[in-house]
């Protein structure tokens, strides 16, 4: 079971790896990435934008898709929107499987989907007062289509 | 009737986040409809100009641009995702 979140508020990576766990002792490996606002060149904050009525829709079909190519193997994904600051986290996922490998795998296609396959844009904002839309990358589709 | 959502630079462009109006007969696909969308003002033209940076959700699905349209009750238009 991989669930998926979506809020405004900062999440605490730690606490929801444990609770991911839990009382399990079936796990033998779990994996957190955490996303986070990086301050380039005097960015001052980050905005995600995203399609209210079709995004938590959409991250529990990815984390559906993952958890169908990793059996048995536990995540927990939170994506955040609104306006965040340098430093603060904008994107977690966690997985957790008896073994490394498919913790390992299913992280990082859950973050590849989630990069290509989410309805999300941010818009960076400078100290100037200028905001700019980021462009998407086409080596984040490469990492997607991988899979 | 069906409504059109817009988002990020999309609907900075086109002026709103979303209208409601009746497509015309020849919107029969998603290129179709972007192809008409582009004549309703300067700001839906400039903002669909360049269709390799335009993507668009039928019912909350993504569409490819041959996707046809089967009385679609809401369409979103936007930019390639930049989420994670």
């Amino acid at each position: 079971m991989i669930t998926a979140r979506l809020q405004t508020e900062p999440f605490d990576a730690a606490a929801e790896q444990a609770a991911l766990i839990g009382a399990r002792t079936d796990l033998g490996a779990a994996v957190s990435f955490t996303g986070l606002v990086r301050a380039d060149d005097g960015l001052v904050a980050l905005t995600l934008e995203h399609y209210p009525a079709m995004t938590l829709a959409q991250l529990q079909a990815i984390a559906a898709e993952a958890a169908s190519r990793w059996p048995g193997t536990f995540g927990t994904i939170i994506h955040r929107h609104g306006r965040m600051l340098p430093g603060e986290p904008i994107v977690l996922v966690v997985t957790a499987s008896p073994h490394r490998g498919d913790a390992f795998a299913a992280a990082q296609f859950l973050m590849d989907w989630l990069k290509t396959k989410a309805p999300f844009w941010k818009r960076e904002a400078w100290a100037d007062g200028s905001t700019r839309w980021v462009e998407a990358k086409g080596s984040d589709d490469a990492a997607a289509e991988r899979w | 009737m069906v409504t059109l959502l817009y988002f990020a630079w999309v609907r900075e462009m086109v002026g709103t986040d979303s209208e409601t109006l009746t497509l015309p007969a020849e919107a029969t696909t998603v290129a179709a409809l972007l192809d008409w969308l582009a004549t309703r003002s300067p700001g839906h033209d400039a903002a669909l100009a360049d269709r390799s940076r335009i993507r668009v959700a039928v019912d909350q699905q993504f569409a490819a641009p041959d996707t046809p349209l089967h009385n679609p009750r809401e369409i979103a238009i936007f930019p390639p995702v930049t989420g994670g």
